[in-house]
């Protein structure tokens, strides 16, 4: 299982969880577990999330492996100017 | 993406050459948006409102289109959303879409209504005189706190996403909160909290090239767009979006560009121009003037915010907490959650909340503008810190260095950090000779730190070697800090051959895959990666070549400056094979040689910095003197350290004309007041001193070379930086950008 830790302005849609488990071993499944477990979180998602994997931001990527024990946040998605 | 060939020893790399487009570009060659012309060309001219919010009732553009000078008048109704077979654009690209053209509503002064294409540009200036607008005036606001009261005319229903709280104002379109820890826990701990409220105005980004562009599109679907961008992969996705056409129909190529610092990440005229040209059948070219550039083209956002830190006596934080309005015109898209996330981001926190927001207004759209949002927290939270620092009789560097980020610090947006280089940029202020100097009476020094995240993105390189062993790279991100030097020298440093025999051109979108926009300091970290992984396929070939010369297994050759050599002494005993030898008969070893390198780099590297400024104030006129200004940043490895330089220096200039002079000024009417360069007022050679950089390098171990992209965390301490070394001179606290003159006057005189 995969801890994530959201960002506190989610926390209306999970039921007031700020930390929520998932099974997943990478980005992919990871996004797709949160709105299977929480449909609420489509809404986010689908309007771009970034997650990091102990420290490392992955932007965009659903390939990216998480492994066992990371500690894995969601973010908002990166921008730049 | 393994990172096993990771190099911290140079030959090219960390050297200063002269810059390839140095001579197009000072003998007046280069080609900027502007700068193309095409046979049987149109000029194109665009009809803007100049009511800030009003009910378009109806458009007559019968007597323009009777000229015979006029081949084609366009307005909404030519766009893809109002085309039948291709219905149903959403998200951004309607949001673009009803900001390059209006629909049912103008919503801001200078929101194009309507467009002509005609044989001169006068003439089509002109024709535009006769196009008649019916407009109904509507209440308007543009003001980022008025925006959230109740009674605030409302700009779009039905904007706000899943993210705004129940209540708040239809205005309020995107809500961000985050933090860990028990913030009135904390302030309870501490000595002195502080909590004061900031605000700063809407700047522009500046650029001194206006948008431009030459389009051709044609009624079978196939077009042509030569434009001024700092992307041309995400023009030809949203122009053919916008158009109703096939993306791969449309082949964009970006012109030399005259600055773009963000607010060229998307398009204005572009669409517009092709649309006409679409119409007319003829090549239409649209050039933007610079009061429409100002009116209707991204500035950044306006902010409103409240910060509040407790600090014990010791310098200690125990708690912060920041509210961040932005206003990002009549669209959704300000950046208040990442206001929110950078604005405490240097520092180490136990207790700390943000909450940002993103409100409409009428006014233009906003558009990126270096670390998009940063700066403006960095100002409001850097400046109590100051004020905490102030009333506790401590060093501002000390207090920073006290509460610092390092490797491990749980960020106040949420996760660890890995190797970070904040640390080191405060203890090279601390030790410059700059912050040891006496100041003359009169005068004050303000420090600030900044962060940034930086970006990837999807990035492709192609490399491809000529037959003398010479090297040309197509890369896909517009050259907008001098990338083509830094992906030269990259590919020097593998290749092992000059600089000089190295030629990189940007592409077109029909020669190379995807690239996303140069934006999000990510062209030197993405392309230069892709760069660097794209010569290293072009020498395994290389290797391979040499093999087979040499009846030995390609693992028995390597690759050293320039030449394949025997791996080992076991490996046989042959002379080492130059490029050139290879490449001279490679058409008939094999055929061609190239590299190549697709990906989305992921580890792009978050970047600190940390400026101090001294600044003198004339307590007559209120008029403010930068006497001295240092920037420390670090760069992780700076691969042509000039160009660092330089992008170092411009975030500090383009800081001090924000900090000082730049704003947005709307009348009552909602009309832009000053949307022409003497009226607003940028920095001149003349406002600055020399801006002295330390480049600090502590390597990214996201990249093979080491690189932080450098391009924006420059621009984010400037305003705080200024603001304290102001507050200090004036011996006020200065809470409002800019720091005008009169502005200075009122709150000397205790009325600001």
């Amino acid at each position: 299982m995969v801890e994530v830790h959201l960002w506190s302005g989610l926390r209306s849609l999970t039921g007031g969880r700020e930390v929520v488990e998932v099974e997943a071993s990478n980005t992919g499944e990871l996004l797709r577990e949160l709105v299977r477990a929480y449909p609420q979180l489509e809404g986010p998602i689908q309007a771009g999330v970034s997650v990091a994997i102990d420290g490392r931001i992955i932007a965009s990527g659903l390939t990216e492996p998480i492994p066992e024990g990371s500690e894995v946040y969601l973010m908002q998605r990166l921008r730049g100017g | 993406m393994a990172l096993d060939d990771r190099k911290t020893d140079f030959k090219f790399v960390g050297t200063r050459p002269d810059r390839p487009d140095g001579l197009d570009k000072v003998t007046g060659r280069a080609k900027f948006g502007a700068d193309m012309y095409a046979p049987g060309m149109l000029h194109g001219a665009i009809l803007r409102s100049p009511h800030a919010h009003a009910r378009i009732v109806k458009i007559d553009t019968s007597k323009a289109e009777a000229l015979k000078d006029v081949k084609a008048v366009v307005t909404r109704a030519d766009f893809s959303d109002e085309v039948e077979f291709k219905p149903g654009l959403e998200g951004e690209f309607w949001n673009v879409l009803e900001n390059v053209m209006a629909g049912e509503k103008a919503l801001y002064d200078g929101h194009a209504v309507a467009a002509v294409a005609a044989t001169s540009a006068l003439a089509a200036r002109d024709a535009l005189k006769l196009i008649e607008v019916e407009y109904e005036v509507l209440p308007h606001v543009t003001d980022v706190d008025k925006a959230m009261e109740p009674d605030a005319p409302v700009i779009r229903e039905g904007a706000a996403d899943y993210s705004v709280p129940e209540g708040m104002h239809p205005n309020v379109v995107r809500y961000h909160e985050s933090g860990h820890g028990d913030v009135e826990a904390g302030f309870a701990e501490a000595d002195l909290v502080i909590e004061d409220h900031f605000d700063t105005e809407a700047t522009h980004q500046g650029y001194i090239e206006p948008h431009a562009c030459l389009a051709m599109l044609g009624n079978d679907g196939k077009g042509e767009l030569w434009c001024c961008t700092q992307g041309h992969w995400i023009v030809q996705k949203t122009c053919a979006a916008l158009l109703g056409i096939e993306t791969s129909q449309l082949r964009v190529t970006a012109s030399e560009i005259g600055g773009g610092f963000g607010g060229k990440t998307t398009v204005f005229i572009e669409p517009v121009a092709l649309a006409l040209s679409r119409k007319a059948n003829r090549p239409v070219k649209l050039v933007m003037s610079r009061s429409e550039v100002f009116r209707a083209t991204g500035p950044t956002a306006s902010a409103s915010m409240d910060v509040k830190i407790g600090m014990k006596k010791d310098g200690t934080i125990t708690a912060a907490q920041g509210v961040f309005r932005l206003q990002g015109g009549a669209f959704p898209g300000a950046p208040g959650d990442f206001t929110a996330m950078c604005a405490f981001a240097p520092y180490n926190l136990t207790n700390v909340r943000q909450v940002g927001y993103d409100v409409m207004t009428n006014r233009p759209k906003q558009a990126a503008y270096r670390a998009p949002g940063a700066p403006m927290g960095a100002f409001a939270v850097e400046s109590v810190i100051d004020e905490l620092c102030n009333q506790l009789g401590l060093d501002p560097i000390d207090v920073r260095l006290k509460n610092a980020a390092r490797e491990g610090t749980k960020a106040s947006y949420g996760p660890r950090y890995p190797r970070i280089g904040l640390v080191e940029t405060l203890e090279a202020a601390k030790a410059h000779p700059h912050y040891s100097a006496p100041l003359k009476p009169g005068q004050g020094r303000g420090i600030s730190c900044g962060f940034w995240f930086n970006h990837g993105g999807e990035t492709s390189v192609s490399l491809a070697l000529s037959e003398d062993g010479s090297a040309q790279v197509m890369v896909g991100t517009p050259d907008i800090g001098g990338s083509r030097a830094s992906m030269a020298l990259m590919a020097a440093e593998v290749l092992g051959i000059p600089y000089e025999n190295i030629r990189v051109t940007v592409a077109d979108t029909a020669t190379l895959g995807y690239n996303d926009v140069s934006h999000g300091s990510r062209v030197t970290y993405a392309s230069g990666l892709a760069t660097i992984k794209a010569a290293q396929n072009a020498v395994e070939k290389l290797c391979e070549r040499a093999a087979a010369k040499w009846g030995i297994p390609v693992d028995a050759v390597k690759w050293e400056n320039g030449c394949a050599v025997p791996s080992g002494p076991n490996a046989g005993d042959f002379d080492p094979l130059p490029i050139a030898e290879i490449t001279a008969d490679m058409g008939r070893t094999g055929g061609p040689i190239s590299g190549h390198f697709e990906a989305t780099p992921e580890g792009a590297g978050v970047s600190f910095g940390t400026h101090i400024v001294d600044a003198e104030v004339d307590r007559e006129t209120g008029k403010t003197t930068i006497t001295r200004y240092t920037v420390i940043q670090d760069a992780g490895k700076a691969i042509h350290p000039t160009y660092v330089e330089g992008q170092f220096q411009g975030g500090a200039a383009q800081g001090i004309g924000w900090a000082l002079n730049e704003e947005y000024i709307y009348g009552e009417d909602g009309r832009l007041q000053n949307a022409v360069f003497l009226d607003y007022r940028i920095p001149v050679a003349s406002d600055l001193p020399m801006i002295d950089t330390v480049i600090v390098e502590v390597p990214n171990p996201g990249h093979p070379f080491g690189v932080r992209g450098v391009g924006e965390t420059g621009i984010v301490p400037p305003l705080a930086a200024i603001a304290n070394a102001v507050s200090n001179a004036a011996g006020v606290r200065m809470r409002q950008l800019p720091m005008s003159p009169p502005r200075v006057l009122a709150a000397l005189k205790g009325d600001g």
